[in-house]
């Protein structure tokens, strides 16, 4: 294959959606290594899966349902127990500027 | 001379909130307006090892509504988890339905001002949860309120049939119908239930080209009006644009836009460097769903007479104008009522007034359902008829409706004790009659000249008749007696 799997910028990338801060070295380092474990698993694509249906879950059950009944919820007081920031009812974020693009 | 012509083509994305007791995956509360972060638990605060269950009350309104919107039923599905940063998303991630919805390809009939009903293709129907709040308040900080995170939420996706800002809300009008009538959603503006995301462009013909101006989405409208006014004017904004520019449609100039309910123009959203990329991947934490027969089954013993059909039905069968057809049918409550009530006996048109007219008004006063007031259809059925055989007025049904919501009592009992029973003795009221014409010479005499006096003197002779029955001379049947003696010339 030769080629890395995976770029430096689609590192980039990839650490900027999850939120991580990382050094250039970093960088290079995990795009290294994210390369072989790709180079791993794709080894994969050799098996003919072509009459095996794609696995939604590991687990061979279905229909976990439970009936629509109240449970006690945690109250105000503990939910905002471990908040780094909040004020009596809420919790506190850095003043978010823009709408969200999600949903 | 340039020769222009264009059609606007809308798709609409509508989330809809479900009427369950608790969220989505945890059984926390669902409750308007509750103590900020009061309703929260380790699965919606996304605590590690906290586990989801999923509502099984949720994924059978999920059903019910893709089963009304005539979707395919998937029999088997799963959840996808959506990957984003929010304040109010506390797992960093949604959990949705990204490669097999609940419900798809189906359709909805929306009826237009014209009497025609319009098809509008929906392609899919999936079920997925919603954020908390975020409040933008003064200072450095914004507040999080997670309540609302985790309760369930229905999007439904039109196909881009749609083809003016009227339809657009005539669509939403009609949802919001199906949902009330299916119960699965109280579907009240005022509390956000309903939340919507059109998206917009234009199909212009210039000079024998086609063109496709860019598809603008515009984000989170909350009222039927937003709804139309940002389509119409979103609409007006592109012919313009492209008039201006010439820009068409290509892959990646789509635009998010938000509505300024206050200026009523579309703004565009500060967009993202990137393109969104949201990493669907299915839920480990969350097993399939199967919707085998026998469960399908049973969700549709729960389909009721969807409010179209019965707005049809109305019409052709009772006879009632679309219009009176459409108000009844705005509301469940009274459309059943009232369809109870003509079943009970008694005229269509005439039990229609009643219950628009009075007992729509009580209820609203009374902030409860026309069905809630205490009249069964039965009784309501007996006062209509009293009406018809003209026992009593239209005037004096109203006031019998009125204490009947108060009493126990049938209503040929209550207007024997308000005196409000008209007289229709033929032969009693022709005594009255006779000693009005005596009275009245020239009143007599005015009525009988057939000139433009004639109409105010037969007016004032009808209410000398009235005066001596204290009101309760049946006035049709006055009339009747009157006529015949003054054409007979006495
Ligand atoms: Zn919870």
């Amino acid at each position: 294959m030769g080629q890395k799997k995976i770029d430096i910028e689609q590192v980039r990338q990839v650490a900027k959606l999850a939120r991580l801060a990382l050094s250039d070295a970093e960088i290079v380092q995990f795009a290294v290594q994210l390369s072989a474990i790709l180079e791993y698993v794709e080894k994969l694509n050799q098996l003919d899966t072509s009459k095996v249906e794609p696995l939604a879950h590991c687990l061979p059950i279905n229909n976990c349902l439970r009936t629509d009944e109240i449970k006690q919820s945690l109250g105000t007081e503990k939910t905002l127990a471990n908040a780094p920031q909040k004020d009596e009812q809420f919790f506190l974020v850095p003043k978010i500027l823009e709408e969200p693009g999600g949903l | 001379m340039t020769n222009i012509d264009y059609k606007v083509i809308v798709g609409l994305e509508i989330h809809v909130q479900l009427a369950t007791r608790t969220k989505m995956f945890c059984g926390c509360e669902l409750i308007f307006a509750a103590e900020p972060n009061s309703r929260v638990c380790p699965v919606c605060l996304g605590l590690p090892g906290a586990l989801p269950v999923m509502n099984k009350q949720a994924v059978e309104f999920a059903i019910l509504t893709a089963l009304s919107l005539n979707c395919k039923v998937a029999e088997f599905t799963k959840w996808d988890r959506k990957s984003y940063y929010y304040p109010d998303l506390p797992k960093n991630y949604q959990i949705s339905q990204y490669d097999l919805p609940i419900g798809s390809t189906g359709f909805i009939e929306i009826p237009l001002p014209d009497g025609k009903v319009k098809k509008i293709r929906i392609r899919r129907v999936h079920l997925e949860e919603d954020a908390g709040k975020n409040i933008h308040s003064e200072g450095n900080f914004s507040q999080v309120d997670l309540n609302r995170a985790g309760t369930p939420l229905l999007e439904i996706v039109t196909e881009p049939d749609i083809n003016s800002a009227e339809e657009v809300r005539l669509l939403a009008i009609e949802l919001q119908r199906i949902v009330r009538f299916l119960g699965v959603s109280e579907a009240d503006m005022q509390k956000g239930h309903m939340r919507f995301e059109p998206n917009v462009n234009l199909h212009i013909k210039k000079d024998n080209n086609e063109y496709k101006t860019p598809i603008t989405e515009i984000k989170n409208l909350n009222s039927f009006k937003a709804l139309e006014k940002s389509v119409a004017f979103e609409a007006q904004r592109q012919l313009a644009e492209f008039l201006d520019s010439g820009k068409v449609m290509q892959s990646g100039n789509k635009k998010t836009l938000g509505w300024d309910d206050i200026r009523e123009v579309t703004v565009l959203q500060r967009e993202k460097e990137e393109a969104h990329d949201y990493r669907y991947f299915p839920d480990p934490d969350l097993v399939p769903v199967v919707v085998n027969k026998k469960w399908l089954v049973e969700i549709k013993t729960k389909l009721c007479e969807l409010p179209l059909t019965m707005q049809n039905r109305f019409v052709s069968e009772y006879g009632l104008s679309d219009y009176d057809a459409g108000v009844l049918t705005a509301d469940k409550a009274a459309a059943e009522f009232f369809d109870n009530t003509v079943k009970a006996g008694g005229d269509a048109k005439r039990i229609c007034n009643l219950v628009t007219q009075t007992g729509l008004k009580i209820a609203n006063e009374k902030n409860c359902k026309v069905s809630q007031l205490g009249i069964s259809p039965q009784k309501l059925a007996e006062l209509a008829k009293m009406v018809e055989a003209g026992q009593i007025s239209a005037t004096a049904s109203v006031t019998i409706f009125e204490k009947m919501t108060q009493s126990e009592s049938a209503p040929q009992q209550i207007a024997e004790s308000l005196n409000l029973l008209q007289k229709s003795d033929e032969g009693e009221l022709e005594k009255i009659v006779d000693e009005v014409i005596a009275a009245n010479p020239q009143a007599v005499e005015d009525a009988k000249s057939g000139d433009k006096k004639s109409k105010k003197a037969n007016g004032f002779l009808m209410g000398q008749v009235m005066q001596k029955t204290k009101g309760t001379a049946n006035p049709q049947v006055v009339a009747k007696i009157l006529s015949s003696k003054l054409n007979k010339g006495i």
